[in-house]
């Protein structure tokens, strides 16, 4: 399997691109193996990289019903930033995000990861005071964090309206540096490479039906491509996650809504940031293609229909509009939704269940494209070693009876 | 977008509702002999159907009140309108 490199580039260019080897294989499904992940979106593909990668388990499979990424790996508007505001949040994206940094070079992919910060605004006192408290409690758990004024507002995004007089004006708002955006198939096609390469069977077309288990034990998975016998299998299905624990009997403290994005047609680089607001529920960015890219809410009721209502596109758009007044005329050239799924306290599910050997890794919702890198790395742990890593294990589900829930509300904002 | 048909005002538009999620979870009468295990139940978990839904919905910028409705979260369709404290309505197959 070629490595990337401007060496290779440069032979295959010689060769007019026709020697490029396939970038991960196709194989047939085993009757066995070691452990399964259901699910080949950029989480599940993350989990069988490490496991295999850094726990030595090389007889594993990624089962996905479509294609990989297909799920919102592949319709996220890919913001990155570790700005939440509990310790235990701070922890696991933090770790994220430091993989995030070398992920290129680990992956030898270009996931394009482009630090060019993400900016958070208030629009009333109370927003500013909720902000800044966020910023003091970044700030003591080593996650960066300023507060940015009108005036460097401008500076760092001059399309954006700070017009007092607006209906709901800027006040300033927080910014991390290190935080931005990535290249979303690309993650899903590098972790998919990667884990390939060290053994790992990817299947696509292959949809889990049901989950053998005998004894409370975990013992196989029933598949469209056949039955599969397993001791171990970690469940990464983001918006059907509640549809795979009903198979085990299991109930999620889950509810699955569509989340829309919409992009503009390409305009030459006009926001040279990411800017969201909880308020006016709407943030934008641009990608390297020139697209805007506009990120909305969930639809209000539970759905599977990835399809998205209008009134939550018609309620964003009014906002980008105010916002940033030169959209008012752009065309949208594409509207999409994924199914996410939504835990009570806004804070993902890495939990090990009471059927041995059957792990979820869940509940990322509106937010969890961030999280990918130290997501897979701490489940790999958790499925590998039989239990959780120091940063996944406030993430199990035994806080919704304890009570410790990590409330995150306000950080997972509107929504990313 | 849907059409949602309050029994009181008939069909309007989604936006005008807002919904209560999940319905027929019923609030626990014996409540101080209840353990960590069964609260967490009742709070949190919840069905998520894939399929049809049974759900609570309030015509908030209407009439204000609440109602139940039966939906497939498949295709969005609504299957039944009925009232709380109803049982779950037959539907045709
Ligand atoms: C519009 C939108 C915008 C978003 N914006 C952001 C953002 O800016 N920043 C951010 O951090 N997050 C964002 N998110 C959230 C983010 O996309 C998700 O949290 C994250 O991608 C989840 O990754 P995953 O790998 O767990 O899920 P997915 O990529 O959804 O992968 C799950 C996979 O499981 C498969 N599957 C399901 N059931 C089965 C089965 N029975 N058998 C086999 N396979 C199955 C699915 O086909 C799917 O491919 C956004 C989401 C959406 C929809
Ligand atoms: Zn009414």
């Amino acid at each position: 399997m070629a490595n990337y490199s401007i060496l290779t580039l440069a032979r295959n260019a010689l060769q007019r691109h026709r020697g490029w080897p396939q970038a991960w294989r196709s194989p047939t499904l085993r009757p066995s193996y070691d452990a399964v992940i259901i699910g080949g979106g950029g989480h599940g593909l993350a989990t069988a990289y490490y496991l295999a990668k850094l726990h030595g388990m090389r007889n594993i499979a990624v089962l996905e019903k479509g294609w990989i990424g297909g799920g919102n790996t592949g319709r996220n508007t890919t913001i990155v930033r570790s700005n939440y505001l509990n310790p235990e949040s701070a922890a696991i994206y933090d770790h994220a995000l430091n993989l995030w940094e070398g992920l290129s070079q680990e992956l030898n992919f270009n996931v394009m990861f482009s630090q060019r910060g993400v900016i958070n605004l208030a629009h009333d006192p109370g927003e500013e005071r909720e902000l800044r408290r966020r910023i003091y409690a970044n700030q003591l758990a080593g996650v960066d964090a300023e507060w940015v004024g009108p005036t460097q507002l401008s500076e760092l995004c001059p399309i954006l309206n700070l017009d007092p007089n607006i209906r709901y004006p800027v006040m300033g708002g927080t910014l991390q540096r290190r935080a931005g955006v990535a290249r979303h198939d690309a993650v899903a096609w590098g972790y998919a490479r990667g884990a390939d390469r060290h053994g790992v069977h990817i299947i696509q077309n292959c949809e889990v039906t049901g989950l053998d288990i005998r004894e409370g034990r975990i013992e196989g998975v029933q598949t469209s491509q056949g039955a599969i016998r397993t001791p171990k299998v970690g469940v990464v299905a983001a918006g059907h996650s509640s549809v795979l624990a009903a198979m085990a009997d299991i109930r999620l403290p889950l509810d699955s809504h569509p989340l829309q994005a919409l992009v503009s047609e390409p305009v030459k680089p006009v926001m040279p940031t990411v800017i969201m607001s909880n308020k006016v529920h709407a943030y934008m960015s641009q990608s390297d293609k020139g697209e805007l890219v506009i990120g909305a809410g969930i639809d209000p009721y539970n759905s599977y229909t990835q399809r998205g209502s209008l009134p939550v596109i018609e309620e964003t758009i009014r906002a980008i509009v105010e916002l940033f007044p030169i959209t008012s005329r752009l065309k949208m050239m594409r509207q999409w939704a994924g199914i996410v799924d939504i835990c009570p306290d806004a804070s993902p599910i890495i939990s090990a269940t009471p059927v041995k050997g059957l792990y979820f890794n869940c509940g990322w919702g509106t937010g969890g494209f961030k999280a990918t890198p130290g997501s897979g790395h701490v489940f790999a742990h958790t499925l590998a070693k039989d239990a959780a890593h120091p940063i996944n294990a406030p993430f199990a589900l035994e806080r919704f009876y304890s009570g410790a829930l990590v409330a995150e509300h306000g950080a997972a904002a509107v929504a990313h | 977008m849907l059409l949602l048909a309050c029994p009181w005002c008939g069909p309007r538009s989604e936006e005008e509702f807002s919904c209560g999620g999940e319905g027929h979870i019923v609030r626990p009468l014996a409540s101080a002999e209840m353990d960590d295990a069964a609260w967490g139940d009742y709070v949190f978990m919840r069905t998520n159907t894939k399929g049809v839904h049974y759900e609570r919905w309030c015509h908030a910028n209407g009439c204000g009140r609440w109602f139940n409705i039966a939906r497939s979260t498949t295709t969005n369709e609504i299957l039944a309108v009925y009232q709380v404290g109803d049982n779950k309505p037959e539907l045709p197959k």
